[in-house]
């Protein structure tokens, strides 16, 4: 009598699936987490540039964003491919942003006003005449504390061929 | 009669699936957005007119509509733009016996360059067709030089890194006590290398 038996049609035991509820849920908390649901629909390419010297951007209720680009795919048959502003959801034009700027700053409690700042959300392959046109319009409107947004990276990355 | 029956379960076997379809959708909708960037204060409207500057004490870097970068009318490749301007900024040309001396400037004390870091002037001028990405690595460099003298000077009177007195200044969890000491110390670095930045548009 051996003490080692081999049982002759013993199966693989199966791997247990019980767990795997648990992983996929936290999964999902981690990306229910970190989600930001987007403010704005894009209408404009939007590839930041990167730098390394950032600092974050504090207090979000006191931030205006600002797009700017070119227009993505069925905006670019009527308005062309030079980089065109973008505030909130609608196109602005460089003659009204100063006013729309200044709604949007009326829109936020009385004593914000005067911390605003102003985020330029600019994809990296724009050209500096808009954003120049941008900053003396927020200068008009003395809304002069502005931060370029940017990925941090390294900013050397930013330089196209 | 009916026994007692244990509750029937519950098949938990679909979890998983309604968990995955959650995660999926998260998945699609999450766009990891990013809050943070260069803060730059623009100047006062109707301030451009500046009081005549010496020609020794102005930084002038100039990004055409090649992209190329010009430092005092020289072509100069971006990844020495931080050593000149620290050079330029660290420079102290005042003599020890002059008003204006930089008693804690290490650099090279050259009576061509810039005489005091309060007096030192960048002016960085662009281009319209300048793409903005070569704007932002050009501004990324020079705020870097201002970190990397502000540090030092950090280190020396306080034993610690300017940035990191500005991260713990804008930290919600500091206590205000505790912030008004940090500013205090913020606005003494600041003082000793002030971030003179002048910008125009040249075509």
């Amino acid at each position: 009598m051996s003490k080692f038996k081999f049982k002759k049609n013993a199966k693989t035991p199966e791997v247990s699936t019980a767990s795997l509820p648990d992983i996929v849920f936290m999964l999902l908390f981690f990306f229910m987490t970190v989600t930001v649901m987007k403010d704005d629909t894009l209408k404009v390419a939007n590839e930041l540039p990167n730098a390394s010297e950032i600092k974050k951007l504090e207090k979000k209720d006191r931030v205006i964003t600002v797009y700017v680009g070119k227009p993505e795919q069925p905006f670019d048959v009527a308005l062309g491919t030079e980089p065109k502003i973008q505030v909130n959801d609608r196109f602005v034009s460089l003659e009204n942003f100063g006013l729309i700027i200044l709604e949007e700053i009326n829109k936020k409690p009385e004593h914000l006003r005067s911390f605003i700042t102003v985020s330029l959300k600019v994809d990296k392959k724009a050209t500096m005449g808009l954003i120049s046109d941008v900053k003396q319009k927020l200068r008009e409107i003395n809304a002069l504390k502005i931060n370029y947004t940017t990925y941090e990276g390294d900013a050397f990355q930013n330089i196209i061929k | 009669m009916a026994s007692r029956e244990e509750a029937p379960k519950v098949n938990a076997g679909s979890m998983a699936d309604i968990a995955f379809l959650l995660l999926i959708f998260f998945l699609v909708t999450t766009s990891i957005e990013t809050d943070a960037g260069l803060d730059r204060m623009l100047p006062r409207e109707g301030t451009e007119i500046p009081p005549p500057i010496p020609r020794r004490n102005i930084f002038p870097i100039l990004i055409n509509g090649n992209d190329e970068l010009l430092v005092d009318g020289e072509l100069t490749d971006l990844k020495d733009l931080r050593e000149m301007t620290i050079a330029f900024l660290d420079n102290g040309g005042y003599g020890i016996e002059e008003l204006g001396y930089c008693s804690y400037c290490k650099g090279e004390r050259d009576v061509k360059s810039s005489d005091n870091p309060n007096k030192a002037i960048v002016s960085l001028m662009s281009n319209r067709e300048t793409t903005y990405g070569t704007y932002i690595t050009v501004q990324n460099e020079l705020v870097a030089a201002y970190n990397a003298l502000r540090n030092r000077e950090a280190q020396r009177l306080f034993r610690t890194d300017f940035t990191a007195l500005e991260a713990l200044y804008s930290n919600s969890e500091t206590s205000i006590a505790d912030k008004k000491d940090l500013k205090a110390k913020i606005r003494k670095i600041q003082e000793l290398y002030p971030m003179k930045l002048s910008e125009a548009e040249r075509n």
